[in-house]
């Protein structure tokens, strides 16, 4: 195998971010119309419009660091499940509104401590895009955190449905803060950022939420890790070939 | 006050209620207004809410399916207009003194209506930007004329639509015009979307004056201003040319321009399918009111939750205090 450059790790990095934005959108857009009121309904809209928004650039970088010619099109549409690099949490079906709620949490909590070190990116262009992400993602945090309040201190049904939701989240939390060489590369160069602290950040800023909740934050039994190597659950095939069809039966034409 | 006076007053009120509108002068939700006035509004704002709110139905069947990261970007945004206008909406339509859960209600136990066309299947990619232009550029055409309505909180709520609704009637015939100029399986799926949804489209505009029972007195309180026939012509005057320049057909063979009236004459409208799709028998109907009862349904415990919160931080406030 030849040795990892930092172009080749610079465009992995891109896309994992891009491929996370993706996923979490899609599975947060299959709420539209379909939320538990109106108001929700365009607050879910938003939130998955600003994911889309933020694997558009992080995919046309990607594509611009790769070099080869692929636009944000050709990099969301035509790869295949082994080649897509999300996060396992990302992909989940979105459940009920409790398990939408706790996983959006889980996911604002890393997108708000990780943007926010990625401003500081030697990177120009991963710190142009970081700035303009992580007010969105401030944003994400102060609504959900309500949501995780509303309905871990609400109702028994409530309750017991996030726990539930905790509970079946749980296992995918870990991946999120595991360190490979991609990674490793990319701090030493000044690009990325250590997942370390952001996972210490994380507990921090979950613990603090969910005391006000009065929610638990398990320890899960076990880890599943291996959506960075494109060894994903099950659920994602579905998405992609739900995702990509049209752009699979019609290929290279303009839409 | 004897009852004999209070007749008179009611009279008298009535009066001057048709002389503001007469003199173009808008009703705000404190004046006195004729009981029917009230009924009629509520009945339209309300059915022009619930068709925002179930309209995002049809085009949200192909978010997670759209061909492109910008398409899908668009029809998100366009999908969050509509439930948008829902929400402004059903708040015209509260300053009336109808509650929303009463309105949500009456949609779900099929007592309101909403339009027609969602009661129509989006079969392809197509459909989406089709809707955005044929079923955007109706309801444009009608709620133009709704900006000057004699209600103020519904006019208003009509000027914000409008600006909205032509943005995505402009980006509906960009996105057509993208696939006209495709390759052959694009023309044929623009083709078909105009071929389904031309019929739906002009009946938007409701059944022929002929048979339009509630439209005098409307027009005599200025909540309408146009005749159905006036606005379904003034559609097919100015789509019929977009038809052409995409190069595809109109799907009328008795649709051809008329020198001596100045308009386009069409064909005979299905009006029996209109009638059935109106009294619940069109293709999804029943698949519509069922996902709009589901969500509700669903998101019951969630509401309840968010209610159940609410008090406890009121109480907390209050054991404080």
């Amino acid at each position: 195998m030849s040795e990892l450059t930092q172009q080749d790790a610079l465009f992995t990095y891109t896309l994992r971010l891009a491929d996370n934005a993706l996923i979490l959108g899609h599975r947060l857009s299959e709420w539209c119309g379909h939320g538990p009121f109106l108001e929700e309904d365009i607050g879910v809209i938003n939130t998955a419009l600003d994911l889309l928004g933020r694997c558009r650039m992080l995919y046309s970088y990607a594509g611009e660091v790769e070099g080869k010619g692929r636009d944000e099109d050709d990099l969301a549409y035509h790869r295949d499940e082994r080649e897509f690099t999300n996060y396992l949490l990302m992909e989940q079906p979105k459940g009920d509104f409790a398990y939408t709620t706790i996983r959006q949490f889980y996911a604002d909590v890393w997108n708000l401590h990780f943007y926010t070190e990625l401003c500081n990116s030697k990177d120009e262009t991963l710190a142009a895009i970081a700035k303009k992400v992580v007010k969105e993602c401030r944003y994400h945090f102060r609504h959900n955190a309500e949501w995780v309040k509303r309905l871990g201190d609400g109702t028994e049904e409530s309750i017991q449905r996030m726990n539930e939701a905790i509970a079946e989240a749980s296992r995918f939390v870990n991946e999120m803060f595991e360190m490979d060489n991609v990674d490793q590369m990319m701090v030493d160069a000044g690009i990325g950022v250590d997942l370390n602290e952001v996972k210490a950040k994380w507990i921090a800023s979950v613990d603090e939420v969910f005391a006000e909740a009065t929610l638990q934050r398990p320890e899960p039994e076990y880890d599943r890790s291996g959506g960075r190597l494109g060894l994903h659950t099950e659920q994602l095939g579905f998405l992609l070939a739900e995702m990509q069809y049209v752009q699979r039966c019609h290929p290279g034409l303009q839409w | 006050m004897t009852p004999q006076d209070q007749v008179v007053d009611i009279d008298a009120l009535e009066t001057e209620f048709q002389e503001r509108i007469d003199a173009e002068k808008k009703i705000e939700p404190k004046d006195w207004m004729p009981e029917a006035y009230r009924r009629t509004l509520i009945r339209q704002i309300s059915q022009h809410a619930h068709s925002e709110v179930v309209g995002q139905l049809p085009e949200g069947n192909w978010i997670t399916r759209a061909p492109s990261l910008r398409r899908k970007a668009i029809l998100l945004a366009k999908v969050q207009d509509e439930a948008g206008h829902g929400l402004y909406l059903y708040s015209a339509a509260e300053t009336l003194g109808s509650s929303r859960e009463q309105m949500v209600d009456d949609l779900h136990a099929g007592k309101a209506k909403y339009s027609s066309i969602f009661n129509y299947p989006t079969l392809s990619w197509a459909d989406v930007p089709a809707i955005g232009w044929l079923v955007d550029g109706a309801a444009i055409v009608n709620q133009v004329a709704l900006c000057r309505t004699s209600y103020g909180p519904y006019s208003r709520a009509m000027i914000r639509v409008c600006k909205e609704e032509s943005f995505h009637a402009r980006q509906g015939f960009e996105g057509m015009l993208a696939l006209a100029r495709g390759n052959e399986a694009q023309k044929k799926m623009c083709q078909d979307a105009i071929n389904r949804y031309w019929w739906p489209a002009l009946m938007m505009f409701g059944p022929s004056d002929a048979d339009s029972p509630n439209s005098a007195q409307s027009m005599k309180w200025k909540i309408k201003r146009f005749s159905n026939d006036e606005l379904r012509q003034k559609f097919v005057d100015q789509t019929v040319p977009q038809i052409e320049y995409l190069g595809m057909e109109v799907p009328d063979a008795d649709c051809k321009w008329n020198e001596e009236r100045g308009h386009y004459d069409i064909g005979e409208m299905p009006w029996e399918e209109f009638f059935a799709v109106i009294k619940g028998h069109g293709p999804c109907n029943h698949e519509r009111l069922q996902a709009r009862q589901k969500a509700h349904d669903e998101g019951n415990w969630v509401r309840e939750a968010a209610l159940a919160y609410q008090k406890k931080q009121a109480d907390k406030k209050q054991s404080v205090a």
